[in-house]
């Protein structure tokens, strides 16, 4: 469990957006089987970091390395993302948005979605479209809809936001539960002290770059 | 590289400024000598002088448009940026030769056909060529710096498959234009088109030294771009924010 | 073990086709719970009937001459209309970042989009032909049935380079002017055979089979140049 082989390597990894650099060269190794929180300050290049892991953005210079493969459509679907928006279709109900989503996977079994969507805690005979539902439950609609695929690596942006306490516990629970199955787990988020004790590892970042990686929610000194 | 280019800048001089005095010149005998101008067309007159730089253009700015759709397939294969910079490069001027083919056009026509624009071939497919690659500039100001060269390129692309259809649908819709000048069958007077040829010469003369520039300011453009993402690289980030807003 | 190779290449194709029936019912279903691209459009190409009878007689004679082109131009319209809903629709909630994330083809999600889009068009003109049938007292001396012919080709060369384009234009800045400027010129071909061929099919005056040939031609060059060229434009970020 300690020793893992990284599941994921990032060498000197730079993302422009023109003249602006929100990644600038970032290096590090991500063992399997860990849970990981990314925190820092807005615009410190958290979500850059993720999409480029995601395969969305196309990295100005540098390598990406997930699963021993350098193309991400290799292994897509080995891979869970959710994003801060919460890529659903608003006008569709729950069951409805991740049986398309299912069928994109290719996944054949029809109690899927049904099966993730009680694991986030929300009920599947919801016929209600999407964009009726309170924020927090669209958040965990939208964890359902990356768990669909049965990840080995879960890339989450900022899954609760907008989420009570009570939930964001549960689902914090789930996430260690996923993890103790095996699967690495990536949060973005803001509210780090909702994951005390669940994660293995806090990902400080500033300015497009790792600043350091802790154990305890204690920011690293800042380098000179 | 650098030194070649005030050699050129005076040859295209010289080549043009001969080129469109002999275009405007009649045939002239001094003595024994003939100093070769181009003969004045019997039935049309000193209009049909236009036509030297009329037909020039046309061919200079097919040209361009030709090397834009090499340098867009070009740059989609191997991702090259110079290869995206010549695309630009040569839409831009090839836009310009075109703006002239469809200026001169209408000048020559309202003499001889006594009308100022027709909905001939021709013209007709200039000016859907023009739309296209007008269109193509627009969707390179456009987008936001990252993506451009791809999407201008697939455009690129795109827009070069429409010219056949172009061409096509027009010649079958309408066809008034004069005979094309080489291989059409009609005869010139070899003295009309040594005159025609030297200013076609003098015309990919100058498109390409406007090209070469152009490419110069582009490529040093990009450079200052890249230095200040380089910096920004460097820097604070703080700083960078700000030099952005 | 070619064969095999054959029936790998088989399920592949099996796989994309049905991801395009998925993300096209899916689509159908979200227009059919909205109707804002539909109803939009109906009203815009009912406006261009109405607005264009204003600038000459519909009742003339001569009026059958142009009626060919008022048609199209007035479909054309409406049609981009439909073409920047559809990517409108992927991007709330950035939903087509879902798509690109998972291992389904690009050219399946751009065939639903095409065949999406031919469907509301059809849909358009089946309601709005008679309207102008009514309005401008039409009746084709030609080969009707060759009208079918033009409208099938005509509408599948403005949606697959519609769809095309409008997944051009949501990469850029005001999109919604982009489509229509990056569109027309290219389509002018086929909005001139669309017409001429309609025009033709009318008066009765000339075939109209060199413009359904041709319209057939820039279909199949333009299907393929997008397919080939769409995973580049939907992975420009």
């Amino acid at each position: 469990m300690t020793d893992n082989a990284p599941v994921i390597t990032v060498h000197n990894l730079i993302k422009q957006f023109g003249r602006f650099a929100a990644l600038r060269g970032v290096t590090a190794e991500f063992a399997g089987g860990k849970f990981y929180a990314i925190l820092g300050d807005n615009g410190a290049g958290k979500t850059t970091l993720l999409r480029t892991l995601a395969g969305l953005n196309e990295p100005s210079s540098g390598q990406v390395e997930i699963l021993g493969s350098r193309r991400f459509r290799e292994i897509c679907r080995e891979v869970g993302y959710m994003a801060h928006p919460s890529l659903l279709y608003d006008e569709m109900s729950g069951v409805e948005n991740l049986a398309y989503f299912a069928q994109l996977y290719g996944i054949e079994a029809p109690g899927r979605g049904a099966e993730v969507i009680a694991a986030v805690g929300l009920d599947a005979t919801l016929t209600r479209p999407v964009g009726q539902y309170s924020q927090g439950m669209r958040q965990r609609m939208s964890l359902a809809r990356a768990l669909l695929n049965d990840p080995k690596i879960l890339l989450l942006d900022e899954p609760f936001s907008n989420v009570d306490l009570r939930s964001a516990r549960e689902m914090v629970r789930l996430l260690a539960g996923l993890k103790d199955q095996g699967k690495t787990i990536f949060v973005v988020t803001h509210q780090a002290s909702l994951l005390e004790g669940a994660v293995d590892e806090f990902v400080w970042m500033a300015a497009g770059k790792i600043v350091g990686r802790t154990r305890e929610l204690t920011p690293p000194e800042p380098v000179a | 590289m650098r030194r070649l280019f005030p050699i050129l800048v005076i040859f295209t001089g010289v080549l043009l400024s001969y080129a469109m005095s002999i275009a405007l010149l009649p045939v002239v005998h001094i003595g024994g000598i003939t100093l070769i101008g181009a003969p004045t067309e019997q039935t049309m007159g000193s209009v049909q002088r236009i036509f030297y730089y009329h037909v020039p253009s046309a061919w200079t700015a097919f040209i361009l448009f030709f090397i834009n759709l090499g340098a867009s397939v070009y740059y989609l294969i191997k991702r090259c940026a110079t290869a995206d910079i010549v695309a630009l490069v040569t839409a831009e001027v090839g836009v310009v030769f075109c703006t002239v083919v469809l200026v001169t056009g209408p000048i020559w026509a309202r003499p001889v056909w006594g009308i100022w624009w027709t909905w001939d071939m021709r013209l007709t497919s200039t000016l859907v060529l023009w739309l296209i690659y007008v269109s193509y500039l627009f969707l390179r100001k456009f987008s936001s710096s990252g993506q451009t060269p791809l999407l201008a390129a697939a455009l690129a692309v795109l827009g070069a498959l429409c010219v056949p259809f172009v061409y096509f649908s027009i010649w079958f819709f309408r066809t008034q234009h004069p005979q094309p000048v080489m291989g059409g069958g009609g005869s010139i007077d070899p003295r009309m088109l040594h005159v025609l040829l030297v200013n076609w010469l003098a015309f990919s003369c100058f498109a390409f030294l406007v090209c070469w520039s152009r490419f110069r300011l582009e490529k040093v453009q990009r450079e200052v771009d890249e230095a200040h993402a380089m910096r920004s690289l460097l820097d604070d980030p703080s700083a960078a924010a700000r030099s952005m807003r | 073990m070619s064969g095999a190779a054959e029936g790998q290449k088989g399920a592949k194709q099996g796989v994309a086709r049905g991801i395009t029936r998925a993300t096209l019912l899916k689509d159908l279903r979200l227009e059919w719970r909205s109707k804002d691209a539909i109803n939009s459009m109906l009203f815009f190409s009912l406006l261009v009937v109405v607005v264009f009878s204003f600038s000459f007689d519909p009742s003339a004679e001569e009026s059958r001459q142009i009626a060919g082109g008022l048609i199209w131009v007035a479909f054309l319209f409406a049609a981009v209309v439909a073409l920047n809903q559809t990517w409108a629709r992927e991007l709330r909630n950035q939903v087509l970042d879902a798509y690109r994330v998972s291992p389904a083809p690009p050219n399946s999600l751009f065939m639903a989009k095409v065949l999406g889009n031919f469907i509301f068009v059809a849909v358009l003109e089946a309601l709005m032909t008679p309207l102008f049938i009514i309005f401008y007292r039409l009746r084709a001396i030609g080969p009707a049935w060759q009208l079918l012919l033009v409208a099938a080709f005509g509408t599948w060369a403005l949606v697959v380079n519609g769809t095309f384009f409008a997944a051009m234009s949501i990469r850029t800045r005001s999109r919604e002017i982009m489509l229509p400027l990056l569109l027309f010129p290219i389509s002018i071909p086929a909005i001139l055979a669309m017409v001429q061929a309609t025009a033709g099919i009318l008066t009765g005056e000339y075939s109209a089979r060199f413009w359904i040939v041709l319209l057939a031609t820039y279909d199949l060059v333009f299907t393929t140049g997008c397919l080939l060229l769409f995973e580049t434009v939907l992975n420009a970020e």
